[in-house]
Parts: C-alpha cells; sequence; structure tokens
C-alpha cells in the first residue's frame, strides 16, 4: 500500500470488486437523514455525476464515501474497505475536493501541498509538476493562501488532489470558482486520473461541463439515489442529447 | 506516531513563524498582564517581588490559553480538519505535534516573561536547575491539557469562551504546583520544590496519556 511512479495510491483490497458499494445506507447529520437509504454501486475507472437539487444528499454521500461521515445503518464499502467497521483505514486512499479547501491560511501554496502530500505518505516529487501545471509555480507557489484569490485557492486544493493522486476521487462542484482555463484543467486532470486508474465520484450543477466528463449520471434526491435517467443507460452520456432534459425533469 | 507528530509540530511552528501571532499578539499580552499585577501591586513593592512566581505563572496561563485557541483555530479554518483527518496520520501523531508546537512557542514566552518579572518585579532567579525543571513539566501539561480541551471545543461554535472555563479549572494544580516549586527555588530551598514537580509530572504524564488514547475519537468529533 505504498505510492506508486505513476498510477493513483493503490489499495491491496481493491484489487477485485467495486470502488464504491454503498447498501440502504443512512448517515444522519444531527437528527437528519441526510442519505435515507441511499444504493450505489461505482466500478473501478468509471466516473460517476451525482445530480439532485440543493440538499438532496450528493456532499452528505462524497462525505459518507471519505469516511468521513458514518452510517447508522446499511452498507459502505470504499476501495475494498467496510467503513461500517473502520471509516479510516480507506482514507488515505481518498481525495475530497469538498467547498472548502482544507488550506492553512497562513501557509504557501508550495507548503500547504507538500504538507498535504507528505502527511498521506505519498511521493512529494509529484508537487513540484503538478504546481507547474496549474499554474501555482514560481512567485505563487511561495505566497500564503490568505493572499490568493478564489480561484487560486481552489487551484491549490486541486493541486493537493492531483499530487497525492488518491484511488477514489470525489468532487463536490469541482468547477466552481475556477475560471475558463482553469475548468479545462481539471478536466483534463480528472480523465488523466481515470487513465491511470483512478475512479471518480463527482456532484456538480454544471451540466454542460459535468456531462462531458461523466460515464454515468445518477440522481439523488431526498437521501436516496435513484435509477439512472434512461437515456444514460448503456449509452455514453455525451452522446444522450436528451439527457439533460431527463435529468432536468428529474 | 512520531513522525507524523514531527510532521504536524513542524507544520504549526511554520504557520506561526509565518503569522507571527506569538511574538506579535501573545507575548505582549503576557507582558500587558506582568506590567498590570505591576500597577496594581506597586504600592506595596515587597508584595510584587514575593508574589512574583504566583504572578509570572498566572501570565503564562493566560498566555497558554492563547496559545491553544490558536493552535486549535488553524485545524477548524477552511475545512483543514477534514483534510487533516483524510491523510490517513495517526491521531495520536497529531495530538502529540500539536502539543509539540504550543509547548515550543510556551518555552520561549516563559523565558521572555521570567526575564520581565526580573526587570519590572526585581526578582532575582536562584535554584536555576528547579526553575529549569519546573517550566519543562508545567509547559509539558499545560500544553497536553490545553491541546485535549482544544480538541474537545474545536467543534463547537462557542469554542472561544468555551475553552477558558474548561481548561482554567483543570490547570489550577499547574499553576499550585509551579507557584510553589518556584517560590522554593526562588527562596533558596530547591528541596522544598521537588514534591510539587513531582505533581507537576504527575499531571503532564496524565494528559499526554489520556490525550494520546483518545485522539482518535476527538479527531473524529472535532
Amino acid at each position: 500500500m505504498v505510492s506508486r511512479a505513476g498510477g493513483p495510491v493503490a489499495s491491496g483490497a481493491m484489487v477485485s470488486g467495486d470502488a464504491l458499494h454503498l447498501r440502504a445506507a443512512v448517515a444522519l447529520l444531527g437528527s437528519f437523514p441526510a442519505l435515507a437509504g441511499a444504493d450505489l454501486d461505482v466500478g473501478r475507472g468509471e466516473v460517476v455525476l451525482l445530480q439532485g437539487a440543493n440538499g438532496a444528499g450528493k456532499t452528505t454521500l462524497l462525505r459518507v464515501s471519505a469516511g468521513l461521515i458514518g452510517v447508522v445503518s446499511g452498507e459502505v464499502q470504499v476501495l475494498g474497505h467496510d467503513l461500517t467497521r473502520d471509516r479510516r483505514a480507506v482514507r488515505r486512499y481518498v481525495g475530497l475536493l469538498g467547498s472548502t479547501g482544507g488550506l492553512y491560511e497562513d501557509l504557501s501554496v508550495a507548503d500547504n501541498v507538500r504538507f498535504a502530500v507528505r502527511a498521506s505518505g505519498t511521493d512529494t516529487g509529484r508537487v513540484g509538476p503538478v504546481l507547474g501545471r496549474l499554474g501555482l509555480d514560481g512567485r505563487l507557489a511561495k505566497t500564503s493562501v490568505s493572499r490568493l484569490s478564489t480561484g487560486q485557492r481552489r487551484r491549490t486544493a486541486l493541486a493537493i488532489l492531483a499530487a497525492r493522486n488518491p484511488a477514489l476521487w470525489l468532487l463536490d462542484e469541482p468547477h466552481a470558482g475556477l475560471d475558463a482555463e482553469g475548468r479545462d484543467l481539471l478536466d483534463e486532470m480528472v480523465r488523466e486520473a481515470v487513465g491511470a486508474g483512478a475512479t471518480v465520484v463527482f456532484a456538480s450543477h454544471e451540466l454542460d461541463r459535468a456531462i462531458g466528463l461523466a460515464d454515468r449520471v445518477m440522481v439523488v434526491a431526498g437521501g436516496v439515489v435513484q435509477a439512472p435517467a434512461p437515456a444514460a443507460a448503456g449509452a455514453p452520456v455525451a452522446a444522450a442529447p436528451d439527457l439533460r432534459e431527463a435529468i432536468h425533469v428529474a | 506516531m512520531w513522525r507524523d507528530a514531527v510532521l504536524v509540530a513542524g507544520k504549526d511552528l511554520r504557520i506561526e513563524a509565518r503569522s507571527r501571532v506569538a511574538t506579535n499578539q501573545v507575548l505582549p499580552f503576557a507582558f500587558l498582564v506582568l506590567v498590570l499585577f505591576a500597577f496594581a501591586l506597586d504600592t506595596n513593592r515587597g508584595v510584587l517581588t514575593q508574589a512574583s512566581a504566583g504572578l509570572y505563572w498566572v501570565a503564562v496561563l493566560f498566555s497558554a490559553l492563547l496559545a491553544v485557541q490558536r493552535s486549535s483555530a488553524i485545524e477548524t479554518a477552511d475545512g483543514a480538519t477534514d483534510q487533516l483527518r483524510l491523510s490517513g496520520l495517526d491521531p495520536a501523531g497529531i495530538f502529540l505535534g500539536k502539543v509539540t508546537a504550543v509547548a515550543a512557542q510556551l518555552l520561549v514566552l516563559e523565558v521572555a516573561l521570567g526575564a520581565g518579572i526580573m526587570i519590572l518585579y526585581n526578582t532575582s532567579i536562584h535554584g536555576v536547575i528547579l526553575v529549569v525543571a519546573t517550566c519543562l513539566f508545567a509547559t509539558a501539561g499545560l500544553a497536553a491539557a490545553g491541546t485535549l480541551y482544544g480538541s474537545l471545543a474545536a467543534g463547537l461554535k462557542v469554542r472561544e469562551t468555551l475553552l477558558p472555563l474548561l481548561l482554567l479549572p483543570v490547570a489550577a494544580p499547574v499553576l499550585l504546583a509551579a507557584t510553589e516549586a518556584w517560590q522554593a527555588a526562588l527562596a533558596g530551598h530547591p528541596s522544598d520544590g521537588t514534591q510539587w514537580l513531582r505533581l507537576l509530572g504527575v499531571f503532564a504524564t496524565v494528559y499526554l496519556t489520556f490525550g494520546v488514547l483518545a485522539a482518535g475519537s476527538l479527531l473524529e468529533e472535532s
């Protein structure tokens, strides 16, 4: 279970089976069931878009998958790890790009990325190239995060994810705050990660971009993952022109 | 665990070195406390000198509160705790790393405050070994208890006001023992201070052990 030169961080337990398996998963936020019996299976190397209204349970589903929120009932297996027994074991192999960046304001961009990479036990050799690719090298690398723009902060959080190179990428509104170039770069990096064997589950309201990225779309509503829109079944999402309409209806 | 502790301590100390909160805010605050005590008791210079050990440790305790709050705040801002949890770092290592960083800041502060009481209160430092040992044990205890209660309060909206309420009563034995040990040292009777030193050692050991054992649960709840 060590980092490798190219592909995502591998877990011996994920050689076979789904990357993500939820069955009747119930998760509470306080006393509110943010997940109310969610079922979801995501195969290795898949890119799955979670679509749904605000408060539908997408973010909770992503956080449950990262092992940050426990379930009170149901099954959750991520990369072969049973999260109902141990939520910590899988975390090193999962990356979450959430609404907050998880950055230290007073540390420089490079120090933030380097700390996150070292903490996850990954090779720091990836830090420099990733920073360069995201336009965060040079003087910007030494700048405190507190002085960055929203887009630059988002790029720094993305740099952490890319440099950690986890086996499962969980992205919550990943395009938010990024300019057009940054969005293109994000899509490119996601595709590269998937090409190297990573799995991606993401939530997005920006359908124009998200649909082009996803292999499959699942609709989340009321804490439950509903069946995929009919147009998506068995056909590449980008090739299904009526899917956007179907999702809007859902 | 130790590798993780070094990593987290290094990160926290780098943050302090860049933000300079400890040197620009905590240290001036501690000096201000010493100066205010001097104003309050200046009419009787003898009392000020006599009470210098207690006043010194009260100033250290208040400063420790600020240092612990700062240490806790840097993890709660921008969802950094989530990234820390996702990193897979050993929770015990995270706890020990944060304790080390707070302790390092407090030790620097104690040296500066020591100079402060010598100048402001006309106090002469005797029994250097006991004085230094007291500082080391008391600092370890304050940093461990502070980090533990800081983690407990971290997930709450009222953490800034709750932390003093939690920590100050718990730290009372440190205040008492450190003051007694210092008074014995300053009076030139270091042997009288060894029992207080033992109490400080027990306090530090208990909170370090409890913190290491509870770190996993605290990190999940924060």
